[in-house]
């Protein structure tokens, strides 16, 4: 029989959490920190939306860019936080999940061989994604002593003739590393300069932790060559409902359409009744989960010093960084040793680019009193190993 | 930082001001001078345990009653109101808009002693007009807990 694969496709390396989440599942009562999404239900007048939609018998498809409604909700609430104005017309498409919305806006733009520049310690699909349009990756190795920002030097240090989008992750996940307004205005420069689209992921922009969120999209000239890609999943809790959309220049926007169109048909109906709701009265349940998410990142920074743990202070998300470099352990042996030793998961860095090597993704999507116990036993694990020494 | 420190207070009251004051990104001293003028102010009234006595040997019965009373010259409801709420087996007592008066509840150990509260210490006092008693079967959920919740995370223990 013939090889019925894709090249392209056998040749993506395999998701690094995959490997770790076999060894955890398999463990009895491990305390896992390891979950990218957050611990609080949905809101319930949300779900109960969503329960009126079917009771209804609203089960039929949407348009292909999404109900109008929904739409119209998202461009008053990109309007009310960001100060940006999009046509709910034609100039935002909701897509199942942020996820779709970075594949269809990636197969949209590339031609074979353009150029993806992708920082990193980053998402898990922007770079299979970006292959599997036909695009060649170019990786930023993001830093520390930075905080995670991408700075205009390294921008710059990665562009070529062939550049065309660049992908912005902030808040970012797996760092926690937020971007403000000057750190954009330097980026913006550049692609301006260098006449390049940003596709701007900003899943994480209702968890900040300093100022408010500012979109790349909102500086001066930016909004042209900005996708702007968001969701529900992670302000609302709203990740099993598949909800995302995309906000952009209408001609890219009904390119993706059309992909759109074709693989998907639309969103799940059900979600996207309930997703109005959301946008219309969830601002306060929003903020409520926030100031949880904050409470916990304080007692996370505060138990990390107290153990003497390098981290520098995220500010967007639900997730720590801690360096564990002092160890001289590769983060993956760290992780497998943490979890066999005592019984707590946490993702090694690597599982989100090569250059997160010597780093933990740790979340405080969890209560905390299950964050007290992690630490508690990180803690004594770090002190063993110091004690070894 | 008053408002965040009271909705995490109300949910337990035991916290240290330690840990009140990481929480709160600010110094212990400062969330201690916030408590004690929380507490002066008659914001903060008392900390309370939610018990479930049901899982206990201690029996304890629970009526709601609707109170129907005549308002008094001068003092309206609240001389009656407290004729009423120092009895110590009286838990609570809410002046209601609608129907009735005032909501009393009521915890003893027997059906017996509420139904003697009520014929003998409620409906005789001459503002009291009438009096529904409502028994509590079952609590589900009280001052924001649910009783008897099972927590169970139902994530995938790992995902990116």
């Amino acid at each position: 029989m013939r090889n019925f694969l894709s090249d392209k496709v056998v040749g993506l390396k395999p998701s690094g959490i995959r490997k770790f989440f076999d060894i955890v599942t398999e463990m009895q009562d491990a305390i896992s920190l390891g979950v990218g999404e957050p611990d609080f239900d949905t809101p319930w007048f949300v779900r109960d939306e969503g329960i009126y939609s079917l009771e209804r018998g609203r089960t039929f498809y949407t348009s292909n860019a999404g109900l109008k409604d929904l739409r119209y909700e998202i461009s008053n609430y990109i309007k009310r936080t960001q100060g940006i104005e999009y046509d709910a017309q034609n100039e935002i498409i909701v897509t199942v999940g942020g996820s779709e919305a970075i594949d269809i806006c990636l197969r949209a733009v590339i031609n074979d061989g353009d150029e993806v520049i992708i920082p990193q310690p980053s998402y898990v699909s922007y770079e299979p994604c970006s292959v599997l349009a036909g695009a060649n990756p170019v990786i930023v190795e993001l830093k520390a002593e930075n905080e995670f920002r991408l700075t205009k030097e390294e921008l710059l240090s990665a562009v070529s003739e062939k550049t065309k989008v660049l992908i912005l992750p902030y808040p970012n996940n797996p760092t926690g590393a937020i971007m403000e307004q000057k750190d954009l205005e330097e980026i913006a420069k550049v692609l301006i300069e260098k006449d390049i689209l940003v596709l701007s992921d900003e899943i994480y922009s209702a968890l900040t932790y300093k100022d408010k969120h500012v979109s790349i999209a909102a500086l001066p000239g930016m909004k042209e060559r900005t996708i702007l890609i968001n969701g529900f999943s992670k302000a609302y809790a709203m990740t099993g409902w598949r909800l995302g959309y995309a906000c952009g220049p209408k001609e890219i926007i009904s390119q993706m359409t059309k992909i759109h169109q074709y693989a998907i048909m639309c969103a799940p109906t059900t979600s996207q009744y309930a997703a109005v709701q959301a946008l219309k009265k969830g601002d306060e349940a929003v903020e409520e989960m926030r100031k949880s998410y904050n409470q916990r990142r304080r007692f996370l920074m505060n138990a990390f010093k107290e153990i003497g743990l390098q981290c520098f202070e995220p500010f967007g998300a639900f997730y720590v960084f801690p360096c564990i470099k002092e160890f001289n352990m590769t983060s993956e042996e760290f992780a497998t040793k943490l979890l066999m030793e005592e019984k707590v998961a946490v993702v090694p860095g690597t599982a989100f680019g090569d250059c997160a090597e010597g780093f933990l993704r740790i979340s405080y999507a969890y209560s905390l009193e299950t964050l007290k116990e992690a630490m508690f036993r990180i803690g004594r694990f770090v002190q063993k190993l110091r004690d070894k020494k | 930082m008053k408002n965040e420190l009271l909705s995490i207070l109300e949910k337990n009251s035991r916290i240290d001001f330690k840990e009140l004051a990481v929480l709160l990104g600010t110094s212990e001293e400062e969330v201690l001078n916030e408590i004690s003028k929380l507490e002066k102010e008659g914001v903060i009234c008392a900390y309370h345990t939610l018990i479930n006595w049901e899982k206990t040997d201690i029996e304890t019965v629970t009526a709601l009653i609707e109170v129907k009373v005549t308002p008094q010259r001068g003092q309206g409801f609240d001389r009656i109101a407290e004729r009423i709420y120092n009895y110590p087996e009286v838990k609570s007592v809410y002046l209601i808009s609608g129907g009735y008066d005032l909501l009393v509840t009521l915890e003893e150990k027997t059906l017996k002693e509420i139904a003697g509260f009520v014929s003998d210490k409620l409906s005789t006092l001459d503002s009291v007009l009438s009096t529904a008693t409502h028994f509590i079967l079952k609590k589900y959920k009280d001052h924001g807990t649910i009783i008897n919740k099972n927590v169970k995370d139902e994530r995938e223990v790992i995902t990116p």
